[in-house]
């Protein structure tokens, strides 16, 4: 199908598209890649009235470390998140997460930002920003606000952003030098939405945990940061304490039935997930064996 | 504002000016406007690949980029790399290995193999299939095209060497 009728407006400058916003309110749409609202649009599934292309806005563009702090504009491309050094050294799960995020074709369109605000509940890349404890930065009319990414997200394509403001870009704090990181997803095909995938960020210790945040994706309506965790940190981890962990995620879980797996089957591949995690960061191979779900 | 604009751009090498709804996908500009027929059709959401197109050198799906998207910009489609020889031999190991049955996919799955080949000289099978995951064909089975690209990319490396 195509999309229906629409005006189409360039902004000039993000004061210029926040203009825009302003006046035209929820009849608008910010078009980024458009490698989601343009299916959307196709699909009929959404039909603005007017479209806001920030697309050439280069201050939104672009990756910057300083200090303590790594920034990626809204406008970065999954491409460029991708071959990034600066990522690959400071954010190195999202160099790997990112990886599954679609197809080279579609990479070399979409943006973090429009990623972001979409909030698909399968998207690898919301889970990543609650599991690096990133901010992410919005602006709108009256000036710049921050939240955190365990905040951001609200729901099914749902996010704190209103239909008046833009994501800017969103800030992670440098990955200390003593963490791990821990990616895996389950999906029909490489760079399909996932069916059920976990992010993990941890420090360990002397073959402990002693800071870890685990969010698994696509097994909710949002991100969800595991209370299980809590369980895994500062023990020694044996496969009794892994079992009780897995009581907590399956407390905590609230999967959806869809075309693509069942709920009970998301359950499952979350504890599978949290097994393989816990080994992996841990290397402890022992731990995946004895804590199949 | 729904009106048209005017874009202007170059296709193939050539300059093209022409007026354009906002709502006309680049894909749908390419086919009708410019009768440029070898970028197909197949799902208009971003799935199949058989739109697969290059602007300013990298590949991109032209039924979710807008043609007014495309102002000031380089495109090249299937025409273009076809006309200058840039995959004569991807097409001839194509025909070779019989990578193709009905054709619909094969635009797409030249400009997405093509676009692997000029970054990575000798691409395993793997990273051929992960290059080309989002590129439906509905015939070949996939082997035969991962053959031909296989076959293609040791060539030009033995070329060079
Ligand atoms: C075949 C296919 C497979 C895909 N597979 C995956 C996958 O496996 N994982 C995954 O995560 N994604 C996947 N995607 C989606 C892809 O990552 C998109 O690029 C991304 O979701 C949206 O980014 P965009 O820049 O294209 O945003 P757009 O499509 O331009 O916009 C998306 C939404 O966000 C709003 N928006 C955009 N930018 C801003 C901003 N700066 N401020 C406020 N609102 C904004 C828009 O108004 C729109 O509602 C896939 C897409 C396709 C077509
Ligand atoms: S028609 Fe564009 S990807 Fe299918
Ligand atoms: S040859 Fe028919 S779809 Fe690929």
């Amino acid at each position: 199908m195509k999309a229906a009728a629409f005006a189409y407006a360039r902004a000039t400058s993000v004061v210029n598209a926040l203009e825009l916003l302003g006046t035209h309110g929820d009849k608008a749409k910010v078009l980024s890649g458009g490698q989601s609202l343009m299916p959307a649009m196709n699909l009929r599934l959404t039909s603005p009235e007017l479209i806001v292309d920030i697309g050439e806005l280069a201050e939104l563009r672009g990756i910057a470390v300083t200090g303590s702090i790594v920034r990626i504009g809204a406008l970065t491309r999954h491409v460029d998140v991708l071959k990034s050094p600066e990522i690959a050294a400071n954010a190195p799960l999202l160099t790997e997460a990112i990886a599954h995020v679609a197809h080279p074709a579609v990479r070399n369109r979409g943006t973090i930002g429009g990623n972001l605000a979409h909030a698909d509940p399968a998207s690898e890349l919301p889970a990543c920003m609650v599991a690096l404890n990133a901010t992410i930065v919005v602006r709108g009319q009256a000036g710049e606000r921050r939240v955190a990414a365990e905040e951001f997200f609200k729901g099914i394509y749902a996010t704190d952003l209103s239909a008046q403001e833009l994501l800017v870009g969103v800030e992670l704090p440098v990955a200390s030098t003593n963490s791990s990181y821990f990616f895996h997803e389950f999906a029909r095909r490489q760079g399909d939405y996932a069916i059920a995938g976990l992010a993990a960020q941890a420090i360990v210790e002397k073959d402990i945990f002693t800071k870890l945040r685990l969010v698994f994706f696509a097994v909710g309506d949002r991100p969800l940061l595991a209370r299980a965790a809590t369980k895994l940190i500062n023990v020694s981890l044996t496969p009794e304490v892994l079992a009780a962990a897995m009581i907590v995620l399956g407390e905590e879980l609230d999967p959806q039935d869809d075309h693509q797996a069942s709920a009970s089957m998301r359950r499952h591949l979350a504890k599978v997930l949290l097994a393989r995690g816990a080994s992996a960061l841990l290397c402890r191979p022992d731990l995946n064996a004895g804590g199949r779900a | 504002m729904t009106a048209s604009v005017l874009i202007s751009l170059e296709v193939n090498g050539e300059r093209v000016d022409a007026h354009v709804l906002p709502r006309l996908n680049l894909a749908d500009f390419l086919r009708e406007q410019l009768q440029l027929t070898g970028t197909h059709v197949g799902c208009e959401h971003g799935v199949c690949g058989a739109c697969t197109v290059r602007v300013n050198g990298e590949i991109v799906r032209s039924c979710l980029m807008l043609a007014v998207q495309t102002h000031g910009a380089s495109v090249q489609t299937i025409e273009g790399l076809s006309d200058s020889g840039e995959v004569a031999d991807l097409q001839a190991a194509f025909r070779d290995r019989n990578a193709l049955q009905c054709g619909f996919c094969t635009p797409g799955m030249l400009m997405a193999a093509q676009d692997l080949l000029k970054q990575e000289a000798e691409p395993d099978r793997e990273r051929i299939r992960e290059h080309l995951s989002g590129n439906y064909c509905r015939c070949t089975g996939y082997h035969a095209i991962i053959d031909a690209i296989e076959i293609t990319a040791r060539a030009r490396a033995g070329g060079q060497a």
